[in-house]
């Protein structure tokens, strides 16, 4: 069936891009480095994107920072979810998708040139609710994975109070609160664990949604804040951005250096430098359980997506230049939004992507 | 005249004058108690939106597009005109089907297809909206090739439908059916007897139906996401993407900053009054075609 | 409408109703153009067959998406209860279990508090609090179901676990159906926010149903000497027993389809406990949760065949309904 709607989103895309076309003018867009390139659309242009709803508010303040001196383009971001971003984006109802992991190579197979444009990191925290102990619990991968196998069930466990001589932990159940609905944060997290625990890997494994050994499901990252704030003894993974906005503690990991490292900007973007080493070609990496003495191991980069091939000349134009100034100009409003920047080495990277992005022509956009 | 059978047995002798009216004021109490039962945690609820949402109550909420993080001063304006909007196309779409329906099974159907027909309305009132929303997405925005504000009413339509149908059933046949014999002695053709005595007899009472069945829609996100998409812009058009309080209060609400958080909770509260403004609308509209003369 | 004023509209100000059998009777009997009847048939007809037509559409997209699953799992899909996206097992067991027990909680709660509201606000409310208490309740129908779930989280969940479910634990506790610590979050959170969501719809139309009953029901009952209980009880309620039974039939679906507010409360764990206090899930919540992220083919057609399941389970919920109500139908006497 899929097959099908795919080739009649083909057509109707091409019967759309027919009517469009007409419209291109010369009004340069701005933002841009290399501003003599762009001439966009006399006539309106509207980008549908969706995707990811961990980046959502980033994106929504570039989209309008950068629509600020371009009156004529409007960008319409929505977030329907990583999972949502990709299905979208290969059936073409949008014009670029988003999502917090790299897509897989069965769904690659069912969208040829699409390529992956990382815009910045994202990182998981582990947030509890224990009276008495502010953030920076040590939290080692051993004792992560036991707590959400369900093998570790009390507070003063000895595999957290070993690594907390001072903190005075109660002899209080652990309730554990995962995701209930399918997510890219899930996805990491799950990663993570299936990087440090042979146990994890071999029982419930990784993906957006896993059978979860124990604990209960909560709906989104508030549903995970709400659930751990309202139940002593709770423990639960939200988005760094999530924890660090709404004042929640968080634990300190044990990275692969032996390191204990807090979630702060500086340790997530060093998780994805010390990531840029395996990079492959196509940008689609995972950078669980990263090197470095400084890097905070439950990280990963989230994605724009867009065709390599862009079938409408004007939207084409506009979309990579609008890529091609969040990776450069856009990185700067990042960590005022408790983002983490790319590494300057990925940035170089993706702009040689984004050249590859060519129109109905077959010409390069960007130069 | 003649009683109905259950009004015989109070001719029966019964347990005595004092017993019948002691449980008479025990029953009383009772459904004046269900009545506190219920309307507290209701109000809990209503105390709680307004709480948490009445500070971010301002014109511009109402002008203003959304605004980027850190920005101050955007509202939801699109979103209260989309879902105004997308509930028009609803209403447009539903209630002819749903009120249609509901004078078959009342007025017309007959034998097993009526049984079908009824039992069919029940099930499609427990598809979950997520499914009627995927539903509309396979067959509208993949064959339009994009999301649009039509999708979205689509959608809606299918979840008000069953409500509209089945109250507007039930009410039609209350109707005492001597307002028909009036009408059809006087000669007017059975079809118009429906429409104009029937129906408008019940109108108050399916009036009621169609606003419990626009205020659920008018909540719903599930069958919206991915259909009508959401807009950051104002947008009439309906073949594009639409925005909609329930989209943007479930964005905003899910977010991770407060200023959206907040912003979210005033949608909330936005969401309800324009429901109760809908239904003041509606209801002396109801009064207005019966005559205004109700019980 | 404009043909209204056309029509000699006839002065009714009493009336009374008659056995249905009268109505069916005149409704067989045309008179009047009948061109102008059959035209207003045919076109009832064809809105009847629309509403068959959606399903029907519905289902066929359904049992198409749904083929992959329904070939490797067949029956098995409804009675195993793994639910492993990783590793590619379906089983909707724990989901239709904590389906039925989560609307079954709400009717339950939902049902006599509604029905008790109803019968206040049409005949025991002093006649100035009628109006507006009835638009308040009505009103509730629009809050969106997110806010009930938050709502269910910061105020229901708590008070379950601080002050109620210890109570249940400490008197029922020795029973199956009570036992374990008490969460909060769980069967009977999703039971009472479910119930307090149906409450609009059951109230409502069961009030727009009782006013509609004549009111010379009453003042028959009246005149006989009837309390105003006996004159609900024998006057009213069983002329308006059809309509109520509509009333919590569309109040079920509701609960049946009902996705957010559940998810937030329910605690989302896919096992089928015998206890209300323990978490569970219901099928609408995991179709939702899932579907945007499904990303396999066997995946989605297991969440697919999930929505089919569901309506099965709708269908089933509604037959039982209907055939309680026959069975009590006698005992309540009624004649509508």
């Amino acid at each position: 069936m899929t097959r099908t709607l795919f080739a009649v989103s083909i057509l109707a895309l091409a019967v759309g891009c027919g009517k469009s076309d007409g419209g291109a003018g010369d009004a340069p867009l701005p933002g841009s480095k290399k501003a003599d390139a762009p001439p966009a659309a006399g006539g309106k242009i509207t980008l549908t994107g969706a995707g990811a709803t961990f980046p959502y508010p980033l994106y929504t303040k570039w989209i309008s920072d950068f629509t600020k001196t371009t009156p004529d383009l409007q960008i319409n971001y929505q977030s329907i979810g990583s999972g949502g971003g990709i299905r979208q984006i290969t059936e073409r109802t949008v014009d670029f998708g988003a999502s917090d992991a790299p897509m897989s190579d069965e769904q690659l197979g069912k969208a040829p040139g699409m390529l992956h444009i990382p815009t910045c990191l994202g990182a998981v925290v582990l947030t509890y609710n224990l009276e008495g102990v502010p953030s920076g619990l040590k939290i080692t991968p051993e004792a992560a994975a036991g707590i959400f196998l369900g093998k570790i069930k009390d507070w003063d466990d000895p595999a957290i109070a070993k690594e907390n001589p001072g903190v005075k932990l109660p002899k209080k159940a652990i309730a554990s609160v995962h995701r209930s609905d399918g997510s890219g944060t899930t996805k990491i997290f799950v990663d993570y664990l299936t990087a440090v625990s042979p146990e994890w890997k071999a029982g419930p494994g990784s993906g957006t949604s896993v059978n979860w050994p124990s604990g209960l499901g909560a709906k989104g990252n508030e549903g995970i804040s709400g659930q751990v704030s309202s139940t002593p003894g709770a423990i639960g993974y939200v988005e760094l951005v999530y924890a660090a906005q709404n004042k929640l503690s968080y634990a300190s990991m044990k990275n692969a250096a032996g390191k204990f490292v807090l979630p702060t900007l500086e340790s997530v973007t060093a998780a994805g430098a010390s990531g840029l080493a395996k990079m492959p070609d196509d940008l689609r990496v995972s950078i669980v359980n990263a090197e470095g003495d400084a890097a905070y191991p439950i990280a990963g980069f989230t994605y724009m997506l867009l065709f390599k091939e862009q079938k409408d000349a004007a939207k084409g134009k506009a979309l990579t230049s609008f890529l091609s100034w969040s990776l450069h100009d856009g990185q700067k409003l990042t960590q005022a939004l408790n983002y983490a920047p790319l590494p300057d080495e990925l940035v170089k990277k993706a702009d040689a992507k984004l050249k590859l992005v060519t129109g109905p022509d077959g010409k390069a956009f960007l130069p | 005249m003649s009683a109905t059978p259950a009004a015989h047995r109070l001719l029966e002798p019964g347990p005595g004058d004092r017993a019948r009216h002691l449980r008479s004021r025990f029953f009383t109490v009772l459904c004046t108690l269900s009545a506190v039962v219920v309307l507290a945690p209701l109000f809990s609820i209503v105390l709680y939106v307004i709480k948490r949402g009445l500070a971010g109550v301002s014109i511009a909420f109402f002008t203003r597009l959304p605004a980027p993080v850190g920005e101050t001063g955007g509202g939801m304006g699109n979103a209260v005109v989309g879902t105004l909007v997308l509930i028009a196309i609803a209403c447009a779409i539903g209630l002819p089907i749903g009120v249609g329906a509901g004078v078959y099974l009342a007025e017309v159907g007959r034998g097993r297809l009526r049984t079908v027909i009824r039992f069919t309305a029940d099930v499609l009132g427990g598809v979950p909206s997520i499914t009627v929303g995927v539903f509309v997405y396979s067959l509208v925005v993949v064959a339009m090739h994009r999301f649009s504000a039509l999708a979205g009413g689509i959608a809606l339509a299918l979840v008000m439908i069953p409500t509209v149908t089945r109250t507007t059933e039930e009410l039609l046949r209350l109707v005492p059916p001597q307002l028909r014999e009036a009408a059809l002695g006087l000669g007017v053709p059975a079809w118009r007897s429906s429409i104009f005595i029937v129906l408008r007899t019940a109108l108050p009472g399916i009036a009621t139906g169609v606003m419990l069945a626009v205020a659920r829609i008018a909540g719903e996100t599930a069958p919206l996401i991915f259909t009508a998409f959401n807009n950051r812009y104002w947008s009439f058009a309906v073949d594009k993407p639409m925005a909609s309080l329930p989209v943007q209060i479930l964005t905003y609400a899910t977010s991770p900053y407060k200023d959206w958080q907040d912003q979210a909770w005033t949608g909330a509260l936005v969401l309800i009054v324009v429901v109760f403004f809908l239904n003041l609308t509606a209801r002396i509209a109801a009064s207005r075609a019966m005559g205004g003369s109700r019980r | 409408m404009s043909q209204v004023e056309e029509l000699p509209v006839p002065e009714v100000t009493s009336d009374r109703a008659t056995p249905a059998g009268s109505r069916d009777a005149m409704r067989a009997a045309p008179i009047g153009s009948p061109t102008g009847d059959r035209a207003f048939r045919g076109v009832m007809t064809l809105f009847g067959l629309t509403i068959l037509a959606v399903p029907a559409m519905m289902v066929a997209q359904l049992v198409r998406t749904s083929q992959l699953s329904l070939a490797k799992f067949g029956l098995s899909f409804l009675t195993s209860s793994t639910w492993d996206p990783v590793h590619q097992q379906f089983g909707a067991w724990p989901f239709i279990y904590g389906t039925v027990l989560s609307s079954l909680l709400a009717l339950v709660i939902a049902v006599p508090v509604s029905i008790g509201l109803a019968i206040f606000l049409s005949d025991l409310a002093p006649s100035r609090l009628r109006k507006p208490l009835g638009f308040l309740v009505e009103l509730l129908a629009a809050i969106p179901s997110v806010v009930y779930g938050f709502w269910g989280i910061f105020v229901l969940v708590p008070a379950l676990r601080e002050s109620v479910e210890p109570l249940i634990i400490k008197y029922l506790g020795s029973i199956p159906f009570f036992e374990g610590p008490p969460l909060g979050f769980g069967m009977l959170a999703a039971g009472v926010i479910l119930a307090i969501m149906i409450v609009p719809t059951i109230t409502s139309i069961t009030r727009e149903v009782l006013k509609a009953v004549p009111d010379t029901h009453r003042e028959a009952a009246i005149g006989l000497g009837a309390t105003p209980w006996d004159t609900i009880r024998y006057a009213v309620l069983p002329a308006a027993r059809s309509g109520i039974v509509g009333a919590i039939i569309l109040g079920l679906n509701r609960a049946l389809g009902e996705t957010m507010a559940v998810t937030m409360v329910i605690g989302n764990r896919p096992k089928a406990a015998a206890s209300i206090l323990a978490p569970g899930y219901s099928m609408a919540s995991v179709i939702a949760n899932e579907f945007a992220e499904a990303d396999s083919d066997l995946y989605l057609s297991a969440l697919a065949e999930m929505a089919l399941l569901l309506l099965c389970v709708a269908l089933v919920m509604n037959l039982m309904a209907r055939w309680l109500v026959a069975m009590t139908k006698n005992r309540m006497g009624g004649t509508a």
